[in-house]
């Protein structure tokens, strides 16, 4: 009950937050600026998870793949099948995955700190008496700067696995940059990156909306601020990895 | 003019407002007295379209605000000013930035009418040499100030003020009241100021109402008061609590 409660109050909060901005001058200025805190603020962070991931999950699965055992013989496994492996799990899960997961801590719970500290000094208040559509006003440039630069941090991200993995190759003697890049483009197809671009707007939507909605129903004080945080990121990830699923399911079922 | 008829709050199972029935005039320091939580914050909120009321209507001029749609609503929150009790001052703005975004929100003034206007706002309210300054960097009253200034940019027809002189000092606290009064008095605005504190009642208070356990208990102007009190023990007790 409590659930659906809670999807109904987000349903209405969506109802007011995709509204025509009051003036788009003011609207665009805001966004800009919040496309540089979600986007390029974020650079560093995806630029290391995405090479240090990338480089994680090549040495693994060359390990796995290559080590010797007894139910089959590794010399009768191709090296480029560990690209495969690497290049399309960093397309379809890495990228868009786990890049949106650790986006969820930085960028979610800054805007549900933001917005929630805005709430809890009346300053949304002040927005709704001066008539402002407040949850459209502090809302709606965050999900359009996120639907815009989520996507090309994904898109970055994909790149550096790659680039993370050629990285733990020139380390190893057992894999070659070659074989990697070659096994990654033999299996690639183009729905892998419908997948990873349709992850990527959903996550992007996710955070920045989820994020939001946490901050603006936020009552009390500074406690409650740093509570609404923690909550968002925490539903922010559940829904994270139930829309993933979704996605999987819809896409690549065989 | 403001008048609210039959005035109703509820907060889930508990009445916070009951039958609330006055009416405020222009040009006049209206003030809204009573305890912490006598519901006096509430009965603003719902002025302001901040809380729904159960019932009654708050009427602006002839129009019920209660029943207006949303977007009639918006329009005429735009003749409102409010001054917040914590202040509500924009943090990521500056003093002119939080006093020209109304101005740029719905006016149609050029950049240099914009900036005369904010200047203009920051002569009345007193305030120089803070335009460039963030509302961290300045003092409880000179936030006070902004927050009036922020208020009167547009050209209101009505003033609420939340509990102006909370958190500052008796000699700060004089200085907006003044500010106050020669505005409401400038503009000719209808103005209502929630207070609890009787310095400023016996300074300014032309119209008072003063709220009990969420009811209107008493009403009348400040000469009227000290006589009222005789009669009415629960005004006494609080005229006398407040010094």
């Amino acid at each position: 009950m409590n659930l659906i409660s809670e999807i109904g109050r987000f349903v209405l909060f969506m109802k007011f937050v995709l509204h025509r901005p009051e003036k788009a001058k003011v609207f665009w200025k805001i966004t800009f600026r919040e496309m540089y805190l979600i986007g390029i603020d974020s650079v560093l962070i995806v630029i290391l998870i995405a090479t240090f991931t990338g480089a994680v999950t090549t040495i693994q699965t060359a390990n796995q793949l290559l080590t010797p055992s007894d139910l089959f013989p590794t010399q009768l496994m191709p090296k480029f099948v560990i690209g495969a492996v690497v290049g399309t799990s960093s397309l379809l899960e890495l990228a868009p995955t786990v890049t949106c997961l650790v986006l969820a801590g930085k960028i979610g719970a800054n805007i549900a700190s933001e917005i929630g500290n805005m709430k809890v000094s009346e300053q949304i208040d002040a927005y709704e008496v001066m008539g402002i559509n407040s949850a459209s006003f502090v809302t709606l440039p965050k999900i359009v700067a996120g639907l815009i630069m989520i996507p090309c941090l994904i898109i970055i991200a994909n790149f550096l696995l790659i680039y993370g993995g050629v990285m733990a190759c020139s380390a190893t003697t057992s894999l070659t940059a070659d074989d990697l890049i070659q096994g990654a483009r033999l299996v690639f197809k183009p729905l892998y990156l419908k997948v990873m671009l349709t992850k990527s707007f959903i996550f992007a939507f996710l955070i920045t909306s989820l994020s939001a909605f946490q901050g603006y129903y936020t009552t009390g004080g500074a406690l409650e601020v740093g509570i609404a945080g923690t909550k968002a990121v925490t539903k922010i990830c559940i829904f994270i990895l139930f829309f993933d699923l979704i996605i999987a399911q819809l896409f690549l079922k065989s | 003019m403001i008048k609210i008829e039959h005035l109703d709050k509820w907060f889930d199972d508990r009445q916070i407002l009951f039958d609330i029935n006055t009416e405020f005039k222009p040009g006049v320091a209206n003030l809204v007295i009573g305890a912490s939580g006598s519901g006096k914050s509430v009965l603003i909120k719902c002025m302001v379209g901040l809380l729904e009321p159960d019932k009654g209507k708050i009427l602006y001029g002839d129009q019920d605000f209660i029943s207006l749609e949303y977007h009639h609503k918006q329009n005429l929150r735009r003749e409102i000013g409010m001054l917040f009790q914590n202040n509500a001052l924009f943090d990521s703005l500056t003093v002119e930035e939080n006093i020209d975004f109304p101005l740029r929100m719905f006016s149609k003034m050029s950049p240099e009418e914009r900036k005369e206007r904010v200047n203009f706002c920051l002569e009345k309210v007193q305030l120089t040499n803070a335009n460039k300054k963030y509302p961290a960097e300045i003092s409880g009253g000179m936030k006070k100030r902004v927050g009036i200034a922020r208020a009167i940019a547009l050209e209101i027809k009505y003033l609420f003020c939340d509990e102006p002189n909370s958190g500052l000092d008796p000699l700060t606290s004089r200085v907006i009241d003044k500010l106050l009064v020669d505005i409401t008095k400038e503009f000719n605005i209808t103005t209502i100021i929630n207070s609890h504190d009787m310095k400023t009642v016996l300074d300014i208070g032309e119209h008072i109402i003063f709220i009990y356990n969420g009811q209107k208990w008493w009403e009348g102007g400040k000469s009227e008061l000290i006589d009222a009190r005789k009669s009415n023990k629960e005004l006494d007790e609080f005229f006398l609590a407040s010094f």
